[in-house]
This record gives C-alpha cells, structure tokens and sequence, in this order.
C-alpha cells in the first residue's frame, strides 16, 4: 500500500444491510425470548420455597404464566411481521429464511468461513450480510427453532384456552395427537427452550467475536442498520 | 334398528317385570340425564328411548388387559352398572362376568354377528399383541387379534375400554416386546369411541353406553376419538386445588405443611395438567374422592404413552427412556449449554491468541503517519 496523491478511499463505502423493521423485530425478540426462557424455566420449575397463606393473596404462577403467553405472543406476531417483511424488504432481510446452498460460490464461501472460524484462515472475506454459516445456523437454529417453539407453544396455550379457542382448533388440535401426549409436547417444548438457549450463547459470541476480529462492523449494525468495512482490500 | 330385533325386550318392558314401578323408572331417566350433563328436558327422551328401543346388543372382549376396567364399570353408582347390564344393554358376551363358559359361551362371539349384523356394539378391554402372529394373547385357542377383527367386522361401533384400548398401556410401553397396540391400529373401518383410563371413571363407562343407547348415535368426540363430554378438559382446569397452582403455592415435599394443607401437586409430579379426564368434576366411587384429593398426584393414566412419561413424582419426563438414558429436558439442556458454552469460552481464548499474533507483524509494515 503506498501513500498515493489519489485520495483512495479508508475503506470499502458502507452499506445499509438491516431496515428499521428488521432492527426493531431483532431486539424485540431478543427480549421476549429472554422473558420467554426465564418464565418458562421457572413454570417447569417453580423453585422457590413453600409459599403459605390464602391463595387469593398470591398469584406468582399466574403472574409468570401471564408474562410468559403475553411474551410467546410478541415472539410469534414479530416473527410473522419478519416473514412478511423477507419479501417486503431488502436482499438481506431474506438471509436468514433461505440460505442459496444451491450456489457454487455459497458453498465456496461456506467451507471457507469453517476454515476461519477453525482459526485457519487468516482473513474472513468481506460479508455485507451473514456469512454462508451464519445464514445456516439463522435458519436451522433460529428459524426452525423459533418456529417450532410457536407451534407447540401454541398448542399448550391452546390446551389451558379450551376447545374452541383459536389456539386449541389452529394448534392444539393437531400438535398434541401429533406427539402423543399433551406431557410429550411439555417435553419437547422445554429441550425446544435449550436449542434456543445454545444458539443465543452461540450468536451472542460470534457477534462479538466477529465485531472484533472480521472485517466489517457487527453490533452497531444491527443498532444503526449501517454495515462499515474496516480495510479497504477486496 | 328397530324393526331388526323383535325378539328383544325393551328396558323399560324388563324393567316392569322385575317390579320396578314407573316412578323409579322416570327417577331413574332423570338421574341419566343429569350424570350426562343433559338439560332436564332430555330425561324424558331418555325415558321414551328406553321404552321404545329394543336392548343394544354388547359383545365385552378381553385381551392384554389387568380387568381394572370391569373392576371400575361394575363399581358405577349412577346408572348402577346392574341398571345397563341386565336391563338397558343385553350384554351377550363378556368372560369375566358372564356364568358361561367353554364353547357355548363362545360360540355367542359367533351368533351374535351373524343374527344382528350392524347393530351390535363391540367393546374391547385390553389390547391385540401383535408379534409372532398374535401368540401373545390366546383366547378361546385363537390368537385374539383374530378374534377381534373378526368381530368387529360387522359390529355398529366399538368401544375402546381403558388406556390397553385406547392406547396400548403398560403392555405398550418400551421396549413392548410383544407389540401391544391400541385396538384403532387393527379396526380401522368402524367408529371407535376411546374411552381411555387406567382404569376409566365407572360412571364415564356407563354414560357412554346410556348416551349411545337413548340417542342412537355416538357421543361428539374429539380429535383422538373420546367423548368430548367426559374428556374435552384436563383435571388440571377443574381441579379444586387449581387455586394454589395459580398462587404458586406448591407441596415441596411429602408431608410439608403444604401437602397437610391440600396445596398444589404440580411439583410433586402431578399430571394435572397434561390429562384429559373427568375425575376432578365426577370424581371416583360415586363421587366420594379422586387421587388429587387423596393428596397423591395423579398420573396421568388415560393419556396416551403415560408409562413412558414417568416418572410420577417428578414435573419434567425422563427423556430417552428407551435407550437407558434418564434424564430430563433440563438436564439435557444443561448438559449441551454447557457444552456449547465451553466450546466458546475455549474458541474465544484462540481467537483472542490468533487477533493477538495478526496484529503484531503490522506497524513495521506500515508507512508513519497512515493507519490502516
């Protein structure tokens, strides 16, 4: 690199990767499911010790039931406002729900980021939207698994609202014969909270990990939309 | 049906020739219809159904079963279980309860179809093992898997008696070496009315047969095929102790002040709340208690694979019972958080080397004055 006269740019001209809308569901869903992991560990697990008294003058169960379904809610809303906005939004908002596994140079890409997160390669390639791994873990760990925790969330909530709530004839009516027993979607429902638990660990990491060590800005993207180059190499 | 059975007494013609006076009768009428939930107005199309209709026919066939469903049917209070054996049915066939025996008894499984075809009810305890062409259960020197789709063949609707019917049971659990399975997976042309339960409620048993016999049709089921009257709510939603789950007021352990003061079982491994049954509202032994109310969580047992959702006394199933593995979702789940959470912590401390050692080889290379 030599010091050229020529005002060579610092680095490659950012772009506008994240919308409003996408910004938004993101953290609006990192707070449900945080509120969704808390409450629901705590109903399939209610560890405090015995409370005593009339129950009229508690209502802890129903107060952490209540936050867990009003979150479940705002989860599920939010994810059907973030499918919509895959086909209203820009070439990035649809990342996530449909990785081109088909395309040689995904794959190219894909099996070169494993290198650099093995810690091979020395040099990520530059990504304006997720990385090729990225956009599989957001679709197997993510998607699948948000969407799967909808279903059968659902089907439980259904089960509590009664035959001929919404939630009963949409869901529950299909899901718990569909696994066998209302007990068994309890189960699944609660290593569907685990899968969710190890990808937030994983996400959380890589998007420091990379805001570090790639070439290109992470955290502050999904805060001010804006994706910046760090260098000015292809 | 009508005209089909001539030679069948009415219940009501039975009824009077055993003494009982029309005032009892209609007593009687009114009493079922209140067990069924029905408004008022519906005892006496009870009592003209019973006066008018020729006794159902019932064929009762025992397979894989432990007879805890005649244990409980003959125990009903409400209509007596003598009430829909000897007068509202013609139970022609049950071989537990009936005298008969030998090849006159069996030769009923055979006249009973060809005399009424379509008209009959069948109903089953137990369930056809399936493996080594059904040797596992052997009735009458026939494999009973046999027998029962024989029988079935040309019967009106089934009954499917307690969870062995419904859905397969203990004798079903893993590993079922014999291949149980529920009667639905060997009769699938005919309605079958599941009324699961280990043992099902006395009085859910006879409601269904009194419901079949005064309206003439099928009680409304449910998408698993039970009567939506008795098993449209799980005991959780009608349990009287459902306000100190509501409170989290929760028994901690056997013999707390919680459990003395009646609090909520859901920690003890009550399966309240994930069974569809009756016992919180018609309770057991005409109405005197249920498990809940004895202070032992219930067990789940009229749900499909509850033996294999145990254990009882603990809120979150054993996961992968099957292959020798008992653990929790939340052990799992903990097991692969920590996993995931050492592999970061360790990757993190490479990647923190690796940024470390790239930095260093650059200043020397670049020009003073520009940072890149």
């Amino acid at each position: 690199m030599d010091a050229q006269v020529t005002p060579a740019p610092e680095v490659t001209a950012p772009v506008y990767v994240y919308e409003l809308p996408v910004r938004l569901w993101h953290w609006t869903t990192a707070l449900a499911i945080t509120l969704l992991a808390v409450t629901g560990f705590l109903i399939g697990n209610p560890a405090w010790p015995l409370i005593t008294g009339e129950p009229y003058n508690h209502y802890i169960m129903g107060d952490i039931r209540f936050i867990h379904f009003t979150s479940g809610y705002v989860l599920a809303i939010g994810m059907l406002v973030r499918i919509y906005w895959a086909f209203a939004g820009n070439a990035y908002a649809r990342e996530i729900f449909m990785p081109h596994v088909w395309k040689r140079e995904w794959r190219s890409s894909f099996f070169r980021t494993i290198r650099w997160y093995l810690l091979i390669e020395r040099e990520t390639a530059k990504e304006v939207g997720h990385n090729p791994l990225a956009q599989v873990a957001m679709f197997t760990m993510f998607v699948l698994g948000v969407l799967f925790q909808i279903v059968t969330g659902f089907a439980l909530y259904g089960e509590g609202t009664g035959p001929g709530s919404w939630a009963n004839i949409v869901f529950s009516s299909w899901v718990i014969p569909a696994f066998g027993s209302s007990q068994d979607v309890h189960t699944w429902h609660h290593l569907g909270m685990w899968y969710i638990i190890i990808f937030v660990m994983v996400h959380v990491y890589m998007a420091i990990r990379e805001d570090i060590m790639s070439r290109q800005t992470i955290i502050s993207t999904m805060i001010n939309g804006w994706r910046f180059f760090k260098d000015n190499r292809p | 049906m009508t005209p089909a059975m001539p030679n069948i007494q009415t219940f009501y013609e039975m009824m009077r020739a055993q003494g009982t006076s029309r005032r009892s009768f209609l007593k009687f009428c009114s009493l079922t219809a209140a067990a069924l939930g029905l408004e008022p107005l519906y005892a006496s199309q009870i009592a003209y159904a019973m006066e008018t209709k020729p006794r159902l026919p019932v064929l009762w066939m025992h397979g894989l079963e432990c007879t805890c469903c005649s244990e409980s049917f003959i125990r009903s209070g409400n209509p007596l279980s003598s009430d829909v054996i000897l007068k509202m049915i013609s139970l022609d066939y049950d071989d537990t309860l009936m005298a008969a025996a030998g090849e006159q008894a069996e030769s009923i499984l055979n006249e009973i179809p060809a005399k009424y075809p379509g008209e009959y009810i069948l109903a089953v305890e137990g369930n056809p093992p399936l493996n080594e062409d059904g040797m596992y259960c052997i009735v009458g020197g026939q494999p009973f898997v046999d027998r029962l789709k024989a029988v079935a063949a040309n019967a009106k609707a089934v009954i499917a008696w307690g969870a062995c019917a419904s859905w397969g049971c203990v004798q079903a659990a893993r590993p079922n070496p014999t291949n149980a399975v529920p009667i639905d997976k060997v009769i699938t042309d005919k309605p079958i009315i599941k009324v699961p339960g280990c043992p099902p409620i006395a009085e859910v048993m006879t409601g269904v047969i009194s419901y079949i016999l005064t309206f003439n049709q099928l009680p409304e089921l449910d998408s698993r095929g039970r009567p939506v009257m008795f098993y449209g709510q799980r005991i959780h939603d009608k349990c009287y102790r459902r306000p100190h789950f509501d409170a989290g007021e929760f028994v901690q352990s056997w013999d707390d002040e919680g459990a003395r003061a009646g609090y909520c079982l859901y920690k003890m491994g009550c399966k309240g709340p994930t069974t569809y049954n009756a016992c919180s509202t018609i309770r057991w032994n005409g109405g005197v208690s249920f498990p809940i109310q004895a202070g032992h969580g219930c067990i789940g047992c009229s749900e499909d694979n509850f033996w294999d959702n145990g254990p009882f006394y603990k809120r979150l199933s054993y996961v992968g019972a099957g292959l020798g593995i008992e653990a929790t979702a939340d052990e799992i789940g903990l097991t692969g958080a920590a996993v995931a959470g050492a592999g970061v912590v360790v990757h993190a401390g490479l990647s923190a080397i690796k940024q470390h050692n790239r930095k260093k080889p650059e200043p020397p290379a670049a020009p003073k004055g520009d940072q890149s």
